[in-house]
C-alpha cells in the first residue's frame, strides 16, 4: 500500500525551481532512501512533505489524505514525524521532555504527562541513550543529540518517519549503531524516509532509493539499480 | 495644487534629516544588531551640544566636526563594553537582538536622564540664517533648505564610504555573515563597534541640524527614534540606500498628514509601521 | 513526576510556605497601618505585573512590551464602568477586555520574529496613547477621566486576591504541559512545530491569559489614582519595570520575578522619594544594563549557581546543571 505519494511536487525560490515536478511514491513498511549532490533540494522535498514550505505546484498525500498546504503540527498529527539536518532540540530543555514533548502533543489521542514520561524513557532506552535522561539536551554530544531527535519523533506515535541526514558528522562506529537503528525502527512498524550522504549507509538500508539532481528527480530503483544507473554515476563523478 | 507642492517640498526638507537619522539606525541595527531605542537621545545630545557652542558664538553648521566624531568615540566606546559582552554571551543571535534591545532602553533612559539633568526640560531654540525662499509657491526657512542639502551630503558622501572605502567593505561583509568575515581577518567587534560609532556621530548631526531650524528640547529624542525604527521598516532593515529614500518618504507622508490633523502625524508613524511590518515586514526595498 | 513516592518535605515547602505568607498577607490590614497597606499595594502590583510577563515572555523568549496597553485597558475600564457597578464586575470585565484585546494582537503579530514582536508591541502602547488622547481632546474635549476611589484595605484585598491567582496560574503553566510546548517553542519553535504542537494558538492563548492578570491590576491600580489620562495608563514605564524586574530575579524559576519585583519596587521607592528623584531614571538604566550583562540568568540565577557550588563543595559529587530558560 502506498503511504505517501506525491505528484508533480514544485518549489521555486526567487526564480529557482529548488524542486521541479517530482513524482514519488512510498510503500508501507519500506525504508526509501533520498539521495543528490548538494543544492538537489533534498531538505526542500522534506520540507514541503513536513509542512515547512506549501508546494507551488503538485499535490502530496498521506495515508490518501492531500496534506499539501496542511499546518506542520497537523501533518505530525496525522503520523509524519521528523528530525533535522542540523539538530534542532530544545535545548535548555532536559532530554527526557524533549522526547515527552511529542508524546503530549504529536500523538493521535492525548495523554497523562506521566504516562508520557513514561513512554518518553522507554524510547531513549531504544535508540540506544544511556547518559542521564534528565540532562538538559543542549549539553549532549552530537549522537545524544541526534537519538534524542529521533526519538521525540518516534514518540509522536508516527506512522512514518522522515530522516534528514541521521548520519552526518557521526563516528564509523555511531554511524553502524544509526543503520541498526533505522532497521529496528521499520520492524517496530514503521515507514522510514531518509536522506542520506553517506552511501554504504544508504546502500545498505533502504529497499528503494531516488536520486534528485537540480531539483529533478534524476532516477529511482533499487540499491543496485540505482548503483550501476549511467546517470546516477554520471552526476556524481561528474561533479 | 499650490498647497500639494509646499507640502511636498516641506516633506523633503524634513526627509532629508530623516534619511540622516535613518542611516545611522540602520548601520546600528542592520549591521551591529542593536536595536538603538536610545538613537534619538544621542540625537538630543546633538542638538543641544550644538545649542551650547552657538550660545558661545560658533556656527552651528561648525559643530559638525566637534559632535561626529566626539558622538563616534562615545557610541564606539559603548559597543565595545556593553554591547560586545551580551553579543559574547549570547547563545544565538536572537537572544542577543533581545537582549540588544533591553539594554538599548537602559541606555535610552540613562542618556535621557542626564540631558534633562544638565539641560532641564524647557524647549530651546535660536536664530541662524532667518531669511526665506519661495519654492512651488510657498515660503521656506534658508535655515531648512541649508540643513537639508547638510544632511543630504553628509547621507551621500557616507553610502560613498560605505561602497568603495576597505572599512566600508568590510562592514558589508559583516552584514552579511559576521562568522566568515572574522574568518577572512575582519575584527569583528571593532568593526561592529565601528557601525554603532557611524550611527551614533550620523544622530549627532542629525541633531545639529534639527537645531538650526527646529527647537529642541530634552524629551525630543524618542519621537525621532520611532521615526527612525518605522523608515528603517519602510526601507528595509539594513539597507543604507533603503533608509535613504525612506526617510524622504516618511517626510512627505508626515507633512501631509500634519497639515491635514497635526494631532495625528505621531499616529500615523504608528499606523504605517504597523501595516508595514504586517503586510510586508522587507521593506518596501528589501531583498 | 513520580506519584508513589510524594516528597512530603518538598511539597511542605512548595505550598506551606507560600500559604503562610498568604495568610499572613490577608491579615495584614488588621494590624499593619495604613501606610503600609498603601506600600505593599504597589508591591503586589509589581509583583503581578512582572509575573504575569514572566508567564509567556519568560518561556517563550517573546519580549512584551505591551504590558502596558493591557493594564491600561484596565485603568480605562475602570474609569468608564467603575460607578455604573460593583469593582468585582470591573475587574472581571477589564480582564476580559485584555484577554480579547491580547488575543487579538497575539492573533496579528505572533507570526514576527522575535524582534519585530517587541518593536510591534512597543508601537502598540504610543499608538493607544497617542489615539486615545486625540479622541479625548478632539471628540470629547476633554483630558483624563474620574475614577470612583476605593478604600485603601479594599485595593489590597482586591490586589492580595489577583496576586494569588496569578501566581496559581504561574505555576500550574509551569508545571503542566502546555508549559512544556511554551518553553519548547522558546527554544525552537519550528521543531515544536513538527513534533505536534500548534504553535500559534499556544503562543496567543497564553499571551492573552497574561494579560488577563495586568487588566485586572490595571483595573484595581486606577481606584487608587482617582484621575487617569491616557498618558498615565499607557505609561511605558509599566511595560518596561516589570521586564526589568523579572530579568533581574531570574526566569528560570517561579520566585524569580516576585523577588525581583519586591526588591525593584522597592530600590524604586527610595529613589523617587529621596534625594535621588532626579537620577531615578538614570539608576533605573544602569541596573537594566548591568542586569543584562553580568546575571543574564539574574539573581535566582545567581542563587541556584551559589547553591550548586556549595552542594558540590559538600558533597564532593557532581552537580546537575541548571538549566535557567
Amino acid at each position: 500500500m502506498r503511504i505517501l505519494e506525491g505528484e508533480k511536487v514544485t518549489k521555486y525560490f526567487g526564480g529557482l525551481a529548488a524542486v521541479s515536478e517530482v513524482d514519488f511514491s512510498v510503500e508501507q513498511g519500506e525504508i526509501f532512501g533520498l539521495i543528490g549532490p548538494n543544492g538537489a533540494g533534498k531538505t526542500t522535498l522534506f520540507n514541503l512533505i513536513s509542512g515547512a514550505f506549501t508546494p507551488k505546484s503538485g499535490v502530496i498525500k498521506f495515508k490518501g489524505k492531500k496534506i499539501s498546504g496542511l499546518k506542520p503540527y497537523k501533518i505530525c498529527r496525522m503520523g509524519m514525524a521528523r528530525t533535522f539536518q542540523e539538530v534542532k532540540i530544545f535545548g535548555g530543555v532536559p532530554a527526557i521532555e524533549n522526547v515527552s514533548l511529542g508524546a503530549l502533543f504529536g500523538g493521535p489521542k492525548a495523554m497523562s504527562t506521566a504516562q508520557a514520561t513514561k513512554e518518553a524513557g522507554e524510547l531513549l532506552d531504544f535508540v540506544g541513550f544511556t547518559v542521564p535522561k534528565n540532562i538538559p539536551a543542549g549539553g549532549l554530544t552530537l549522537v545524544n543529540q541526534k537519538r534524542v531527535e529521533i526519538a521525540r519523533a518516534l514518540a509522536t506515535k508516527a506512522d512514518m518517519l522522515l530522516l534528514d541526514e541521521v548520519m552526518a558528522g557521526l563516528t564509523p562506529t555511531e554511524t553502524a549503531e544509526a543503520m541498526e537503528l533505522v532497521k529496528r525502527i521499520r520492524d517496530r512498524g514503521f515507514t522510514v524516509f531518509m536522506i542520506e550522504h553517506v552511501m554504504k549507509a544508504i546502500m545498505g538500508v533502504c529497499d528503494r532509493i531516488m536520486v534528485l539532481h537540480h531539483g529533478e528527480k534524476i532516477a529511482d530503483g533499487t540499491p543496485q539499480e540505482i548503483a550501476t544507473s549511467k546517470k546516477v554515476i554520471e552526476v556524481y563523478l561528474g561533479e | 495644487m499650490e498647497h500639494f507642492l509646499s507640502i511636498f517640498i516641506g516633506g523633503l526638507l524634513i526627509g532629508g534629516i530623516y534619511s540622516l537619522v535613518s542611516m545611522g539606525l540602520s548601520l546600528q541595527y542592520g549591521v551591529a544588531k542593536v536595536l538603538n531605542i536610545a538613537h534619538g537621545e544621542f540625537l538630543m545630545i546633538g542638538a543641544f551640544l550644538t545649542f551650547v557652542l552657538q550660545q558661545n558664538g560658533v556656527d552651528p553648521l561648525l559643530t559638525v566636526v566637534i559632535i561626529a566624531p566626539l558622538m563616534f568615540i562615545v557610541g564606539f566606546i559603548i559597543y565595545r563594553t556593553i554591547f560586545t559582552t551580551i553579543r559574547l554571551k549570547a547563545s544565538n543571535p536572537g537572544v542577543f537582538e533581545s537582549n540588544a534591545l533591553l539594554a538599548a532602553f537602559g541606555l535610552y533612559f540613562i542618556v535621557q536622564n542626564i540631558g534633562r539633568l544638565i539641560w532641564g526640560t524647557t524647549p530651546q531654540s535660536y536664530s541662524y540664517l532667518p531669511g526665506t525662499v519661495s519654492l512651488g509657491g510657498a515660503l521656506f526657512n534658508d535655515s531648512r533648505l541649508v540643513a537639508a542639502a547638510f544632511a543630504i551630503a553628509v547621507g551621500a558622501a557616507f553610502y560613498l564610504y560605505l561602497a568603495r572605502a576597505r572599512t566600508g567593505k568590510a562592514i558589508r561583509a559583516a552584514a552579511q555573515d559576521p562568522t566568515t568575515a572574522g574568518l577572512m581577518g575582519v575584527n569583528i567587534n571593532n568593526t561592529l563597534a565601528l557601525c554603532f560609532g557611524f550611527g551614533a556621530a550620523m544622530a549627532g548631526v542629525a541633531g545639529a541640524l534639527i537645531s538650526v531650524c527646529y527647537p529642541i528640547s530634552t524629551t525630543m529624542g524618542l519621537g525621532y527614534t520611532v521615526i527612525a525604527i518605522v523608515v528603517i521598516t519602510l526601507g528595509g532593515l539594513g539597507s543604507i540606500p533603503g533608509s535613504f529614500i525612506g526617510g524622504f518618504i516618511l517626510g512627505v507622508i508626515g507633512t501631509a498628514v500634519t497639515s491635514w490633523d497635526a494631532g495625528l502625524s505621531v499616529a500615523s508613524y504608528y499606523v504605517i509601521f504597523v501595516i508595514l511590518l504586517l503586510v510586508r515586514p522587507k521593506g518596501l526595498f528589501g531583498k | 513526576m513520580n506519584f508513589s513516592k510524594i516528597n512530603w518535605k518538598k511539597n511542605a515547602i512548595i505550598w506551606g510556605i507560600p500559604l503562610v505568607g498568604v495568610i499572613l498577607l490577608s491579615f495584614f490590614p488588621q494590624y499593619g497601618s495604613a501606610y503600609w497597606v498603601t506600600r505593599l499595594s504597589y508591591f503586589l502590583m509589581y509583583i503581578i505585573l512582572a509575573v504575569a510577563w514572566t508567564i509567556f515572555s519568560g518561556a517563550t523568549g517573546y519580549i512584551s512590551l505591551a504590558s502596558s496597553a493591557f493594564f491600561g485597558v484596565g485603568i480605562y475600564a475602570a474609569a468608564l464602568l467603575g460607578e455604573s457597578m460593583p469593582l468585582i464586575f470591573v475587574v472581571l470585565i477589564g480582564g476580559a477586555a485584555s484577554f480579547v484585546l491580547a488575543f487579538i494582537f497575539g492573533a496579528i503579530t505572533l507570526r514576527l520574529r522575535g524582534i519585530y514582536f517587541a518593536m510591534f508591541t512597543f508601537g502598540l502602547v504610543l499608538l493607544f496613547k497617542e489615539l486615545i488622547y486625540y479622541y479625548e481632546i478632539t471628540v470629547e474635549g476633554l483630558r483624563g477621566r474620574f475614577v470612583v476611589l476605593q478604600s485603601n484595605d479594599t485595593i489590597y484585598y482586591y490586589l492580595l486576591g489577583i496576586f494569588v491567582v496569578t501566581m496559581i496560574a504561574a505555576y500550574f503553566m509551569r508545571r503542566s504541559k502546555f508549559g512544556l510546548a511554551l518553553r519548547s517553542i522558546g527554544q525552537n519553535e519550528e521543531a515544536a512545530a513538527h513534533t505536534g504542537v500548534n504553535v500559534t494558538m499556544v503562543k496567543i492563548l497564553t499571551f492573552a491569559v497574561s494579560a488577563i492578570f495586568m487588566g485586572a491590576a490595571g483595573v484595581v491600580m486606577a481606584t487608587k489614582w482617582t484621575y487617569v489620562d491616557p498618558g498615565v495608563a499607557f505609561n511605558l514605564m509599566i511595560s518596561f519595570t516589570p521586564v526589568l524586574m523579572a530579568i533581574f530575579g531570574g526566569m528560570g524559576n517561579i520566585y524569580g520575578p516576585v523577588i525581583g519585583a519586591v526588591l525593584f519596587t522597592y530600590i524604586q521607592e527610595v529613589l523617587t522619594t529621596g534625594d535621588l528623584k532626579n537620577y531615578y531614571m538614570l539608576i533605573f538604566g544602569a541596573v537594566l544594563i548591568g542586569a543584562i550583562v553580568f546575571m543574564p540568568n539574574g539573581l535566582m540565577g545567581v542563587i541556584q549557581k551559589l547553591v550548586g557550588l556549595v552542594r558540590k563543595w559538600r558533597k564532593g559529587g557532581s552537580v546537575e546543571q541548571n538549566a535557567n530558560t
